[in-house]
């Protein structure tokens, strides 16, 4: 910066200093506008009077931007979270270069419209950084949530006394075969259950390596004195299977969840029977 | 006709997903559907596991009243010096079930496989309509 610029630069600032209070109004005023309501003012207000305020020190002390970077990475965060664009948590920042404009035009000096400049591409460097604390701060949400996926879509579920089911959804690839196999073992020893189901109902597509993975989470089971049960075998993936010569052994298959509880329950010695056999004969007079 | 990179297994879920996408517009039965999307998925991940990545190009064909779906997957790895060990049913040199390459022949209707030593792997396959 030469010393003509700092001199208007700082003639600017001041100018900003002096009527604080309608910069701040303004700039709550231009960058709410698009966000219709979708935002509190009264918070708007705050977190942009402390921009303004970081903004203005900055130029004051040499670690003032590192405030103000936080302020701004903050601002990005809750932005990001509260589900607004890019675009939108940008123009919180760019919005600004209007407010002080109509304070510059009022003034009509020519050395604060050099200074206008000089702030202007402070405010774009600022707008850029928001932009990129944006995108971190969406890419950490993301990994967060692959992490809670992981977690979440791998329950494993009590049926009955002693019959445990994992019913597996979506792709499954080495990772998730760790995470399922790891929970299933882990269940069986603190339920002291005999028998696992493992359910791909939801499992779209059962290539060589989803059955090589269901093959080893069944031999650990089994390893652990467990009967595995993998149900939810659907046509067009049994025809699959067959056609690609993946040959399942000795393991018990079933079509749907309903039928592998049904067999695990007779294998265990418990039989189920219809309390109310009458409602089948009501059902067939009305008919 | 749509071009895919193959580099990470997540790539190997898009090809699937396309695959699947591009089927059902075809019109293929659930049945075949879910055996060329099996098949792209073996041979996506033979790509990625033998050669490091590659390529998937996906492409809807058209032989007399018939519509296909064409899938063409490359690479520049070490290819296949036997073709036919590696076409026998349980030979693999990758730790798998050695199913993949065998078994995603028995799941389409068409299937040519075109490598060298030192040159590269390329494998297209076709599932025509009904």
């Amino acid at each position: 910066m030469t010393v003509q610029e700092s001199s208007s630069r700082r003639r600017i600032e001041d100018l900003m200093r002096e009527n604080e209070d309608r910069l701040v109004d303004r700039w709550v005023e231009i960058s709410n506008a698009p966000l219709r309501g979708r935002v509190v003012d009264s918070d708007v207000r705050r977190e942009l009077r402390d921009l303004l305020r970081a903004l203005l020190r900055s130029s004051e002390s040499p670690d003032g931007g590192a405030d103000l970077r936080g302020l701004l990475a903050d601002l990005s965060r809750t932005r990001a979270r509260q589900g607004f664009t890019p675009g939108e948590t940008a123009l919180a920042v760019f919005t600004l270069k209007e407010a002080v404009y109509e304070l510059v035009e009022a003034d009509g000096g020519e050395e604060v419209l050099h200074g206008y400049i000089s702030l202007s591409r402070t405010i774009d460097e600022l707008g850029l950084y928001t932009f990129e604390a944006y995108t971190a701060a969406r890419e950490k949400i993301i990994a967060d949530q692959t992490e809670q996926l992981l977690e979440l879509s791998t329950p494993v579920v009590k049926l009955w006394d002693g019959i445990v089911a994992v019913p597996l959804v979506g792709t499954l690839d080495s990772a998730r075969t760790q995470v399922v196999m790891e929970k299933l073992l882990q269940t069986l020893v603190d339920t002291g259950s005999e028998y696992a189901v493992i359910d791909i109902t939801g499992v779209p597509a059962v290539d060589t390596q989803v059955a090589q993975h269901l093959l080893k989470t069944v031999m650990a089971a089994r390893l652990m004195g467990a009967h595995c049960i993998i149900s939810g075998i659907r046509p067009q993936i049994a025809h699959t299977i067959v056609t690609l010569g993946i040959e399942f052994g000795d393991i018990v298959t079933k079509a749907t969840l309903a039928d592998a509880l049904a067999f695990a329950l007779r294998q265990s010695g418990v039989e189920v029977v219809n309390r109310r056999r009458t409602r089948v004969s009501v059902r067939a007079e009305e008919a | 006709m749509e071009q895919l990179s193959i580099t990470s297994n997540d790539d190997v879920v898009i090809v699937r997903q396309k695959v699947r996408a591009h089927a059902i517009d075809l019109g293929l039965s659930l049945v075949d559907q879910t055996k060329v999307v099996t098949a792209a998925s073996e041979l996506a991940r033979n790509t990625l596991v033998h050669a490091g990545g590659g390529q998937a190009c996906i492409e809807v064909v058209q032989n007399g009243m018939r519509r296909g779906l064409r899938l063409v997957f490359s690479d520049n790895g070490p290819g296949i010096s036997d073709l036919d060990l590696a076409l026998t049913d349980g030979w693999s040199s990758g730790g798998g079930l050695g199913l993949g390459l065998s078994g995603s022949r028995r799941l389409v209707d068409e299937f040519t496989l075109d490598s060298d030593p030192g040159r590269g792997t390329v494998v297209t396959v076709t599932k025509w309509t009904r």
